[in-house]
């Protein structure tokens, strides 16, 4: 079956896993049956378990089961390593993991819970190094789902991701279960996508290194959703939960890149008083907050909010009253994490507010420009951010197709790297719709979707910026590089490309070595 | 015509191309080891044994690492291996490099 991005899709696998094909990226209003936790109720005097072995064999772990984690400790994450291998030497069996995102620090541990059968399913929003090699050659027998944040938010509420046990570790909680991830050793900032989990899991776990004296506030997740409170040595490395502090880059591409970013948006009609964006981490995104700080301060105007992954550039912004609100899903580093607990205006969201399709209206939906990423992007503007120049998985959808409904969506990206073209005729792997994507930007110039030709007004004459199709810009890298030779794949699927409303946009198959 | 000795030119940098040139008994060997092995393998063989070619370099193992360059830059290393492995990097064959 073809999709309405040309994408062939198994028919046999839509069959089995109750798929519709990916149509388009108006959600329109569809009438949403949500599924709901299953509660034992208890006083909650007792919650507090003295070892994680203690607390699985209360909660009734069985085979099967689906099991998650959250990402919010980025590479310094103890819990879910220490969790996963007693599961593997318990012996448990057949697990689905369903975790916010996989960090490379997990990779070992799931590649060795895949190898001894502990983890049969998985559904991330990515996998990279040595796990996405293993099932990118056909080492997990059940191919991958891979979803946005949103969309996890939307498979957790919907039901099609059922939470048996929820294992979420927290810089602090008291002994009922009130937490938060502002105060304690290891502090990330905002909880967000754990929160979805405290909601819907049947079975809540909390690990902590930190007990506060009750009521601990404010509270994140509540006792109200909370099982048990496990107490552990430590949940996590601060230094390497964010990259420290954070450098600007003085790569010349790249500062080339953020400095026409900024003018493309400077230039459009959204950049005005009270407009919002997002920019993401990454060496050129950072750069783009500090070009926009500059011409906001020029133009004197000031943004409402901004948005998604925050890092410590932009709670700088809200520092000097350039932005007016933070709403903070996920915090990159250290500054933006350590803001949180002192920074009145930097508001935690949980991955529904931030980006679900299926709620009364996310905060992604009120986004006026947003900087977004791409490994490749073709001459249709669809892009993919997870399977590399091999065909191997080593990305996360994470907010992309989400944040890509903003009213501006820029991608920013180098017209090659290294041998690699960027600008390709068609990705390896659609994860975002060229629908969604208005601009791209490369070193080069520009190119604007020809489906926004309201565009072409305001950004057509802008002085240092030029515009291309973006068929030049893919001629432009194909003359750098030469033409790559076809990947070969295996008819076997590794992993499914959900778009974030559950519909299916692409499938990734075993590479062929 | 055979190589004097053992050359070597280029760097493990992301995007440059290391390039050993040795003497060996019987017909060019190449052994490339290539970050876009998958991509542009076949292509980075066949550029080695034309420029090889040009200049009439026999008896030769080509031992290479390629960090992702561009033809240019393969070109470029694999020129200067074998302007050293002949003694001639003080005297360049123009004509080849025309």
């Amino acid at each position: 079956m073809l999709n309405n991005v040309q994408r062939e899709l198994p028919d046999d696998l839509m069959k089995e896993l109750r798929y519709q094909p990916f149509k388009t990226v108006e959600i329109g209003h569809p009438e949403i049956q949500r599924a709901a936790p299953k509660v034992t109720v208890d006083q909650g005097h007792a919650k507090l378990v003295s070892s994680i072995e203690a607390v699985i064999k209360k909660v009734g772990l069985k085979d099967g089961m689906t099991i998650s984690f959250h990402h919010h400790f980025r590479e310094g994450d103890y819990v879910f390593n220490a969790v996963m291998q007693i599961l593997i030497d318990q012996g448990f069996k057949g697990l689905t993991l369903a975790p916010s995102s996989l960090t490379n620090v997990m990779n070992k541990m799931v590649v060795k819970a895949i190898k001894a059968g502990v983890v049969t399913h998985i559904t991330s929003s990515g996998m990279r190094g040595e796990l996405g090699d293993l099932v990118s050659h056909g080492g997990l027998e059940n191919p991958v789902i891979l979803r946005s944040h949103g969309n996890r938010a939307r498979a957790i509420e919907s039901g099609d991701i059922k939470i048996d046990v929820a294992f979420l570790g927290v810089p602090n909680s008291d002994e009922v279960g009130n937490a938060n991830a502002i105060k304690g050793n290891a502090v990330f900032g905002s909880l967000g996508y754990a929160l979805i989990d405290a909601q819907y899991a049947d079975k809540v776990v909390l690990l902590t290194d930190t007990l506060m004296p009750y009521p601990n506030t404010p509270a994140s997740i509540k006792q109200t959703q909370v099982d048990y409170v496990v107490k552990v040595d430590k949940v996590g490395d601060p230094e390497k939960i964010g990259s420290g502090a954070t450098r600007f880059t003085k790569d010349p591409k790249e500062l080339k890149i953020a400095e026409m970013v900024n003018a493309v948006i400077t230039h459009s009609p959204y950049f005005k008083q009270g407009f919002s964006f997002q920019t993401g981490s990454g060496g050129a995104a950072l750069a783009v907050t500090r070009y926009l700080r500059e011409s906001m301060l020029k133009k004197s105007i000031t943004a409402s909010f901004a948005l998604g992954g925050i890092t410590k550039p932009t709670v700088d912004l809200l520092n000097e009253g350039l932005v007016g609100k933070i709403l903070d899903v996920q915090d990159f580093d250290k500054g933006a994490a350590d803001s949180m607990a002192i920074t009145e205006n930097q508001q935690e969201i949980d991955a529904s507010w931030y980006a679900d399709p299926n709620n009364k209206g996310a905060a992604v939906n009120q986004l006026d420009v947003c900087i977004l990423s791409a490994l490749e992007i073709d001459t249709k503007f669809n892009v993919n951010v997870m399977t590399g120049s091999d065909g191997v998985l080593r990305g996360a959808i994470g907010g992309h197709q989400d944040a890509a409904n903003a009213k501006l969506t820029i991608i920013s990206a180098p017209i090659v790297r290294g041998r690699i073209a960027t600008v390709v005729d068609d990705v390896t792997t659609i994860v975002t719709p060229g629908d969604s994507i208005d601009v791209l930007v490369t070193e080069l110039g520009i190119a604007i979707n020809p489906k926004r030709k309201d565009l072409l007004k305001s950004l057509v004459n802008i002085p240092g910026v030029p515009v291309f199709t973006i068929e030049q810009l893919r001629q432009k890298a194909a003359k750098i590089v030469g033409q790559a030779a076809p990947l070969a794949f295996t008819d076997k699927p590794v992993a499914l490309i959900e778009y974030r409303d559950g519909t299916l946009m692409d499938v990734v198959y075993q590479v062929k070595d | 015509m055979e190589i004097k000795h053992t050359a070597i030119a280029g760097t493990l940098e992301s995007s440059d191309i290391q390039i050993m040139l040795s003497k060996i008994e019987g017909p060019t060997e190449i052994e490339l080891e290539s970050a876009v092995e998958k991509q542009f393998g076949t292509q980075i063989r066949t550029l080695m044994r034309t420029i090889l070619e040009q200049y009439g370099i026999t008896n030769v193992k080509l031992k290479a690492v390629d960090k992702g360059a561009l033809d240019c830059t393969i070109k470029a290393r694999l020129i200067t291996a074998i302007q050293r492995a002949i003694d001639k990097q003080n005297d360049p064959d123009w004509e080849v490099l025309g």
